[in-house]
This record gives structure tokens, C-alpha cells and sequence, in this order.
């Protein structure tokens, strides 16, 4: 089959998503680039992925849960609790900033190749997967030790990670694009990530915030997911708060929706503006 | 006739850059002066950010021309030569046939799958060993991973890096970077291969081997291949056909001995002043403090063999620099150096400077070695012994002529240099 290309100023890629298909081995060549380097010459290498969720959930069980004595979920262990919202934190944020900062990481690819740029934002949240299910295996010796046994719930667990990667790489789209333009998005990300962190039910329960703000608050995409993974782990000590996640879904679904749309706007200008 | 596989129809790019208005006056401003100019640009960036429009640095913007209204034909297996100077347009053509930038007007059509090779070891991470690299390049240039292990051992004999396969190649000497780069890129097999200077780097025999591939890939294999070099033998070996950029648009194109000895009379640079800071450099290093602005000639052109030369080199730093050295070079037209002047040899005068500003070195030559020819000239500069700030090989072409006391009977064109020593003479007297 003859391949014909025509190079137009303006033009719109007609068959974009069939190129991102046909790219897909770079997709994976770049995750596994991520991946490989991610810890190369650090001394503990992959253990800080161990570490790091470990650490936060003493941190927040010690204020939230002791200084501050909020309720749990139920009959759950609270720290049960507290990591069962910092893996789908972790993943979120390390998805997030990863992704933000990837066309200015690969500057030198951008400049120099062509390929759907599509791919290298997303090709990011592979190394966020990977560090999420190292940290997976902690949530599993933490059940085991507190003895609690997961219901049918935690088979419904994949659809909340994928509304993690999707809640992430909306933003992240968008953020990436305006990020190669003005550089001053690069100093946004750690802000937001660090401020998520307190306004996201990651230390306390979402059970705390008063029943006329529940709806409100599940604006923040991170409400339905953090809670919908707490759902699936505890096997549900609480009920799913159905309108709540309707609207997380809702906000991720117009972020992602407007993170495309922009990205595919700016990304025939990144190569002369990176 | 075979069809044309690539056609460019009037096909232009622009570029927003940005002036600051009274740049030689920048440092002595009042502290009033420059809040007010900064709350101004604020001002105006602010709007852009909101417009969504570019961030332009400086005070005046202004549209520049990298491309204008070219346009030419490129048939089924055809190698195409495209000369021009620095700035001419080059880079910028293979960037939109490469689709990585938009041409901001006309129309390109290109028949089959395009790879190109715009820079050796693009994506190369230095963290990685050289058998992980391999698999990334391939990757990242449109290889599949099935089509790289299939030629993996070709790839590794043609690079001649057996032996460190498994070393991170952020260890490896230079040469056997750009090996390992090259051999990667040779080995793609699209229809249509668009080559950047990436034979620039590496060394002479290598050069060879890797002219020998791409004459191999299109003589045989009947590819079609673009090929940008200033390297005028290679472009002259391996290309029927050559295009001529100047200033932005097509200058010339057809068979390419004429167009080459036309583009050599006329690329001689003949102006008192050379813009340095115009001109595109083949690679931008990662420390920018020091930026070299100009050359300024303090004696008359063109050079004339074993005649003192003056010059002047204008630089600007931002911030405090340590140890600077600056050198120029002559090279031929092949891009082989033969000639080298540097401020640290032989008495080692580097100079730090602490200040941000312009700045500038004064050279002089007593008697210039070079034979009458066509010369390029490079510059350079570097912090320390080896940390390089700037370097711009080619900069300019320049001809030398003969001096006064250059032997009259010499052919003119006798590229080498040509320098004074001791001689004795013991002739019998009668």
C-alpha cells in the first residue's frame, strides 16, 4: 500500500488517532525507557516507591487520625483507611506531574522526530502504574496484618484506576501544552499536588465533610475515585455516594475532553516553540 | 519517467522574534528605567499569554522569513543535495518534510513512509547501555522492535562497539557515540530518507564508511534521499542533483557541479562584520552564559597569504563566566581543520570574567600561513579545558589571495599551508 502524506498549514490529521495506533511501539519503547531509568544510580532504587506512600500514611494516621481523632470508614483500621487514599493519590499526583513535565523533558525528541505527541504524555502514567502496584503489595501485607479480608468489591478496583489515569491526564494534557509555551505551569503542578493532598479525602474520611457539601465537593474529581477505592478495599463499610461520583466522573470526563482538544490545538507549535 | 515521490509547492515558514530596543545600553540603565521596561513587557506578555499568542522576550517583535515560496520536485529514487549557508533555510525545509513543524503557507505531498535524521542519537539516553540505546533509537526513528532485533547484529558490527554493548553510554568516547548512532539510522528502510549534517561528527574513516552506506541505500535500494551537508566533496559524490537555499528561498537547482562552484563564488564573505549571533549553530550546548556576537575584521579583506590580519571577536555573557578561551579555525570546504589559533595556546591566557555585558577579544596574526583558496572559517569557545560555551564550525566562507611574497608562479587554487623557515643554501661557487 502506497502511503501518501500531505503537509498543509492548518491541515487536521484525518486518520490522528489511527497514526497514534500505528506509533503504539513507541509508546511502549518510551514507558520502558521511563521505567529503566526511573531509579538507575539511586542506592535503595525501587524501594522509594515503598518508602515514600509509607511514610505519608504514618504521617497522616498520626495528625488525622490520632492529634485529630477523625472517624474511620466503618469498622476499617485506619490506616487501612489512610492508604487505601494514597494509592490512588500517589498514583494521581506521580501521574499528573510526570505528565506535565514530559514534552519539556523530551524537548529533544519534540524538535527532532515526528510522532502523535499524544504519546509521550501518556507513555508517563506507565512508570505512575508501575510505582502504584509496587506499592500495591504494602496495601496486601497491611491487610494481611490487620486481618481484613477484602469483599466482591475489589474486583470492580480496576475501573477506579482507570478513572485515576483518566482524572490525571486531563489536567496533565492541558497543563503539558500550555507548559511548553509558558513555563510558568511548571511551577503550578507542585502546588496543586501538594494542596490536592489536603483538600482530597486522602487523610480522613470523606464521611466528615457535612452531607449538604457532599456534592460540592465531589468537584474535585479525586473525591470519587479515592472514595470509590475505599469502597472496593474495605469491602464497602460505606456505601458508594452515587451523585458524588456521577459528578467526579462528569469533571473528569469534561477535563479530559478539554485536555485533548487543547493539546491537539498547540501540539503543530511545539516543536518551535519548545 | 519514475513519479515525482516528493513535491513542494510555494511552500513558506515564519518566525516571531523578539528585539530589545537599545541593547547597548542595557546595563547602565537606571533602576526606574528598568522597572518601567519590564512592567511594559510584563504588560504585553500578559496579553499574549491571554490571547493565547506566543511569548515573545524583548520589546519589538518582529516576523522573519525562514522559508519563502519554494518550491521543487523530487523523483522516485532521486538523491537530492541541498547547499546553502547557515540560516539559509535548510534545517527548516527538513523540518516540515519531517512533519515536526508547520509550514505557515504551501503545500507538500510526500509519497511513502518518510524517516529522517536530523541529528545523530536522537533520543539517546545516556543512562542506558548501548544495547538498550539501540532498541530506543530504532523505536523512537519508526523502527519496530521485531525489524531491529532482525538486524541487530548488522547494526553492532557496522558500529564496531561489540565490546560495549552493555555499558551505559553516557561512557562512551564521542566516536563510538556517533558510531553507534549512525549505525542505527542506516539501517532504517523507509521510502523516502531525509539526512541532516550528521556526517559533521565522527571521524574521517568513519565519514567514509557511512557516505559508502548511503550510496549503498540509494544506488541499490533505489530510496530517495535528501541530504544536507556542507561538506561540498560528499555532496558532490554522492548527488546528481542539487538545490541551492539563499536567504530563504530557492537560489538554484539542477546538476550539481555548476551549482556548487556558483554557490562557492558566491559564498564568500567579503563583509567587514560577520553577525555570529544570526547564525544557526549545528548544536546548542547546555551551558549558555557566553554567546559570541560577531567578528569584526580589523584589517582589510580578503586575506591575503603571509600578510598580518587583525580581528576583532565580540561576545556577550549573562552571567560570570570562569576560565574563557576562544579560538577560530580554518577548515576546507570538506570540513578537514588546518589551521588553529586559540587564546590559551601556547601561554595559556584564559581569562574568567565576572560581569554580565559585552565584551571582546582582539587577535592578531603576524603572517597568515594559509595558501591562496577557498577557506571556512569556525569559532569557538570553551570554559576551561574542555567545557564548551559556543561553537559555530563554518561560519563563514572566506578566500585567501596571494600576498606579495606569495610565490607568483603557483597555481591560485592550492589549498595547504604555506609558511616561512630557515634555509640554508650550499651552491659551489664556479
Amino acid at each position: 500500500m502506497q502511503h501518501v502524506i500531505v503537509i498543509e498549514a492548518g491541515r487536521r490529521e484525518r486518520n490522528y488517532w489511527l497514526d497514534l495506533w500505528r506509533y503504539r511501539e513507541l509508546f511502549r519503547v518510551l514507558a520502558w525507557r521511563d521505567l529503566s531509568v526511573r531509579y538507575k544510580q539511586t542506592v535503595i532504587g525501587v524501594l522509594w516507591a515503598l518508602i515514600r506512600p509509607l511514610l505519608t500514611m504514618l504521617v497522616l494516621t498520626i495528625i488525622f487520625g490520632q492529634i485529630a481523632r477523625l472517624p474511620s470508614d466503618g469498622t476499617a483500621p485506619y490506616p487501612l483507611m489512610v492508604f487505601a487514599g494514597i494509592l490512588p493519590w500517589t498514583f494521581f499526583s506521580t501521574g499528573l506531574s510526570e505528565a506535565s513535565n514530559s514534552l519539556i523533558n523530551n524537548a529533544n525528541l519534540i524538535s527532532k522526530v515526528y510522532f502523535p505527541r499524544l504519546i509521550v504524555p501518556t507513555a508517563t502514567v506507565v512508570v505512575a502504574l508501575v510505582d502504584f502496584l509496587i506499592s500495591f503489595s504494602i496495601l496486601i501485607l497491611m491487610m494481611a496484618w490487620y486481618q481484613y479480608l477484602p469483599g466482591w468489591q475489589i474486583l470492580v478496583l480496576p475501573v477506579f484506576v482507570l478513572l485515576a489515569f483518566l482524572a490525571s491526564i486531563g489536567p496533565a494534557l492541558w497543563i503539558t501544552a500550555l507548559n511548553v509555551k509558558y513555563r510558568d505551569f511548571r511551577y503550578v503542578i507542585p502546588f496543586i499536588v501538594q494542596f490536592g493532598l489536603y483538600v482530597s479525602p486522602v487523610g480522613f474520611s470523606s464521611s466528615v465533610v457535612p452531607e449538604q457539601w457532599r456534592l460540592l465537593y465531589s468537584l474535585n474529581p479525586m473525591v470519587g475515585v479515592i472514595d470509590g477505592f475505599r469502597w472496593c478495599i474495605l469491602g464497602g463499610q460505606r456505601g458508594l455516594y452515587a451523585p458524588g461520583l456521577a459528578m467526579s466522573i462528569g469533571v473528569t470526563a469534561f477535563f479530559l475532553w478539554f485536555g485533548i482538544r487543547r493539546f491537539r490545538t498547540m501540539e503543530k507549535s511545539f516543536a518551535d516553540l519548545i | 519517467m519514475p513519479d515525482a515521490v516528493i513535491t513542494v509547492e510555494s511552500l513558506s515558514k515564519s518566525y516571531l522574534l523578539g528585539h530589545r530596543t537599545g541593547e547597548q545600553a542595557r546595563y547602565n540603565h537606571t533602576l526606574r528605567d528598568v522597572i518601567a521596561r519590564e512592567a511594559h513587557n510584563f504588560t504585553r506578555k500578559a496579553i499574549d499569554v491571554f490571547r493565547g499568542r506566543q511569548v515573545v522576550q524583548g520589546d519589538e517583535v518582529e516576523e522573519f522569513w525562514a522559508l519563502k515560496n519554494v518550491s521543487f520536485e523530487v523523483k522516485e529514487g532521486e538523491v537530492l543535495g541541498i547547499i546553502g549557508r547557515n540560516g539559509a533555510g535548510k534545517s527548516t525545509l527538513l523540518k516540515i518534510l519531517s512533519r515536526i513543524t508547520e509550514p505557515t503557507n504551501g503545500r507538500v505531498v510526500l509519497q511513502g513512509r518518510v524517516a529522517s535524521l536530523l541529528e545523530v542519537g536522537t533520543g539517546f539516553h545516556p543512562e542506558l547501555t548501548g544495547r538498550e540505546n539501540i532498541f530506543l533509537n530504532g523505536g523512537v526513528l519508526g523502527m519496530t522492535q521485531r525489524e531491529i532485533r532482525k538486524k541487530f547484529d548488522e547494526i553492532v558490527s557496522f558500529a564496531e562497539v561489540e565490546r560495549f554493548l552493555d555499558t551505559p553510554v553516557k561512557r562512551y568516547s564521542s566516536g563510538m557515540y556517533v558510531r553507534l548512532a549512525f549505525a542505527v539510522a542506516a539501517h532504517l528502510e523507509p521510502e523516502i530518507l531525509i539526512i541532516d549534517e550528521v556526517l559533521a561528527v565522527g571521524d574521517a574513516e568513519f565519514q567514509k564508511k557511512c557516505l559508502g552506506k548511503m550510496d549503498e541505500v540509494s544506488r541499490r535500494e533505489g530510496r530517495t534521499v535528501l541530504f544536507v551537508s556542507h561538506n561540498m566533496g560528499a555532496i558532490a559524490s554522492l548527488c546528481p542533483n542539487v538545490i541551492w537555499l539563499d536567504h530563504a528561498s530557492l537560489r538554484g537547482h539542477g546538476a550539481t557541479r555548476p551549482i556548487i562552484d556558483e554557490y562557492l563564488a558566491h559564498k564568500i564573505n567579503l563583509e567587514p562584520v560577520v553577525q555570529l549571533n544570526r547564525i544557526s549553530r549545528p548544536h546548542y550546548f547546555q551551558d549558555d552564559r557566553l554567546r559570541l556576537e560577531s567578528l569584526e575584521w580589523l584589517s582589510s579583506l580578503p586575506l591575503r597569504h603571509g600578510e598580518p590580519i587583525k580581528a576583532r571577536i565580540h561576545f556577550k555573557t549573562r552571567a560570570s563566566v570562569a576560565d574563557v578561551g576562544i579560538g577560530i579555525g580554518f577548515s576546507t570546504l570538506e570540513g578537514r581543520r588546518l589551521l588553529t589559533y586559540e587564546t590559551d595556546f601556547p601561554d595559556g591566557l584564559r581569562t574568567s570574567i565576572p560581569h554580565p555585558g559585552v565584551h571582546s577579544v582582539d587577535i592578531e596574526i603576524d603572517s597568515l600561513p594559509l595558501a591562496p583558496d577557498v577557506y571556512d572559517l569556525d569559532v569557538g569557545c570553551r570554559s576551561g579545558d574542555s567545557h564548551p560555551l559556543d561553537y559555530i564550525p563554518s561560519a563563514i566562507s572566506l578566500e585567501v589571495i596571494p600576498g606579495p611574497n606569495t610565490p607568483g608562479h603557483i597555481v591560485r587554487k592550492d589549498a595547504g599551508v604555506r609558511l616561512a623557515c630557515k634555509w640554508d643554501w650550499k651552491c659551489k661557487k664556479k
